[in-house]
């Protein structure tokens, strides 16, 4: 019998369909799976293979019967940030120690809705502040990529690592991740893997953790394209419980996958074109732009003067939201407690224990920025920058651009424990150089695998569309999966 | 702009984080690092520029003014370090 793993979601799907196997027989593949490869990756912080099978079982009923939501019986990772009803929900903190929460986050509970099977939860940066997911507390994930005749190991990216490592090493049918600055986009780049951050507003942040809540969305990273638009047609969703989550019906994105790029105007941002930008992402951005017009796209140049700004004015707005989001942890409510001598005295301990640096760090910032006499000349700045920042892809759009074709990351994948990154956070943050603008202005972005660097690692390009058009892009991406026609799994040693 | 020693530990307190005496000149430097790199943001004019306040076009809905929610106490307080009659119980805070 074939390793039902491998399949893609689209193609277990259809096996289940079938009745070629069982959602009990492909659940039970992906949980040996986990127990034979998570000592080595530590893709997955918690796993309930129990509940798994509960699921499977009910999933089997349904099918059975001809039943079955359009996920009906599909294993899925969920990252440890969403909160999952009586299962380890911690953002991978020591601060959530223990916390299993009395409720189910909306994209979750959507996803079950549909028939999906809970497999566990991924791990990740600490609250999804990282772009390699070495700040979390259960230690990092490791790539399942390396680099050709070397046995080192190399970061997934981050912050949804395990997520992309988990759906690289054929560990989950896909998963859930989130996007603040890129962390489902670097490392869908990292991994070889396809990584959507949808448009603000069309996932509910109901029930997730966190982090910047004016830049936060929860989206799929799944092994191909059409298997990201299944994810995310079920993930979207209207949720009256999330005051920013947008009333629009949501589209049939599978739908849109085979639709080609004909006639669609392509956007090349001149202000992407770094100084010192390797030579291999160079050209594979210029493939990427010969691809789709061989398929009937037109390129356009176009500019964005504020992108360099992005970066700095993200590094104000994402602290500052984080510091006061972050407040809630102080020992009471739940989570770790370490005891003062009082009330305050046990805040500031319980926080210095339960945060790691990376995390407390940004509170610092935040809490900076965002203090008597600093306010207007950080955060209003900053506020006013991203403004600009909107405006330079509404001109870009108003002038008939469709897309914008850019570079996923600036370099494929580094190694653990990389010692120049972490002397300098600044060089760390550089990581979302190009996927960060998107995040302050709202849009959806996918990332999507596009060829390797000369040591076989993964390199992704980046499509960014306009509010609330994520068929575009699932399209545009296609039509790159297609080009690159590689094959992007990685070798397995695990 | 930059941080002194002094900032870090007033930074440290607002924020309801014990900095060690040890720790000051590492988050000093790294703070420091950061607003170094978000000083870039000064050559931006942004006169006339109205700060963002939402990413997306959008009226906050409202709804109606009643109650919707509650009545699990125990549900509330189940994660609690430490809890009791459905309180959650801290330090003594007044004397």
């Amino acid at each position: 019998m074939t390793d039902l793993t491998r399949l893609s979601l689209a193609d277990a799907r259809k096996g289940l369909k079938d009745k070629s196997f069982t959602a009990l027989e492909l659940t039970d593949a992906y949980i040996g799976a986990i127990e034979a490869a998570n000592p080595k990756l530590n893709a997955y912080v918690a796993t309930t293979p129990e509940q798994a099978r509960d699921m499977a079982r009910a999933s089997d009923e349904k099918l059975a019967q001809g039943q079955g939501g359009p996920l009906e019986g599909i294993p899925l990772g969920i990252k440890d940030l969403f909160g999952t009803k009586g299962v380890h929900t911690q953002a991978a903190s020591h601060i959530l120690d223990g916390f299993k929460p009395e409720y189910e986050s909306s994209v979750t509970s959507n996803l079950w809705r549909d028939g999906a099977v809970m497999l566990g939860k991924l791990n990740m940066d600490e609250f999804a502040m990282g772009s390699s997911n070495e700040t979390s507390y259960y230690g990092p994930v490791v790539s399942p990529f390396r680099a050709e005749g070397s046995n080192a190991n190399l970061v997934p990216g981050g912050s949804s690592g395990g997520s992309a490592a988990a759906v690289a090493a054929w560990l989950c049918a896909g998963a859930t991740a989130t996007d603040t600055g890129g962390s489902i986009r670097q490392p869908a780049a990292f991994t070889g893997t396809v990584g959507i951050k949808p448009t603000y507003g069309r996932c509910s942040r109901w029930g997730v953790v966190a982090f910047a809540s004016s830049l936060d969305q929860a989206g799929p990273i799944a092994r191909t394209v059409e298997d990201a638009a299944i994810l995310m047609t079920s993930m979207a969703g209207f949720d009256p419980k999330d005051s920013t989550s947008v009333d629009i019906a949501v589209p049939d994105f599978a739908a849109a996958v085979e639709r080609g790029v004909k006639g669609l105007t392509i956007g090349v941002p001149r202000e992407y074109r770094m100084d010192g930008m390797p030579a291999e992402i160079e050209k594979l951005w210029a493939e990427g732009l010969e691809w789709l017009k061989a398929e009937g796209a037109t390129v356009k140049d176009i500019s964005l003067p504020h992108t360099k700004y992005a970066l700095p004015a993200y590094y104000i707005v994402a602290p500052a939201e984080a510091s006061s989001n972050l407040a809630r942890y102080d020992g009471v409510k739940y989570g770790l407690r370490v005891a003062g001598k009082d009330i305050t005295d046990m805040y500031e301990l319980t926080r210095a224990a339960g945060f790691g640096r990376e995390v407390k760090r940004r509170i610092m910032i935040g809490t900076y920025v965002l203090s008597a006499g600093y306010f207007d000349a950080y955060y209003v700045k900053a506020q006013k920058v991203r403004t600009l920042i909107k405006k330079d892809f509404e001109d870009a759009f108003h002038a008939g651009v469709d897309a914008i074709l850019t570079p996923a990351t600036p370099s494929a994948a580094f190694g653990i424990g990389d010692e120049a990154l972490a002397a300098d956070p600044v060089a760390m943050y550089l990581n979302d150089i190009f996927t960060v603008t998107v995040n302050m202005a709202g849009l959806p972005g996918i990332a999507v695998p596009a060829g390797k660097d000369g040591q076989g690692l993964p390199l992704g390009l980046q499509l960014i569309g306009k509010p609330f058009d994520e068929e575009t892009l699932f399209a545009a991406a296609r039509v790159i999966e297609k080009s690159a026609g590689g094959d992007f799994a990685p070798r397995q040693w695990w | 702009m930059s941080v002194d020693a002094a900032t870090v530990k007033r930074i440290g307190r607002l924020a309801r984080i014990r900095i060690e005496e040890d720790e000051v000149t590492g988050y000093q430097n790294e703070l420091n690092a950061i607003l170094g790199f978000v000083e870039q943001l000064s050559e931006v004019n942004v006169e006339g520029v109205a700060p963002m306040t939402s990413v997306t076009p959008m009226v906050l809905r409202r709804r109606d003014d009643v109650v919707t929610d509650g009545g699990y106490a125990e549900k509330i307080v189940a994660n609690a370090p430490l809890s009791e009659d459905n309180f959650f119980m801290v330090p003594k805070v007044v004397e």
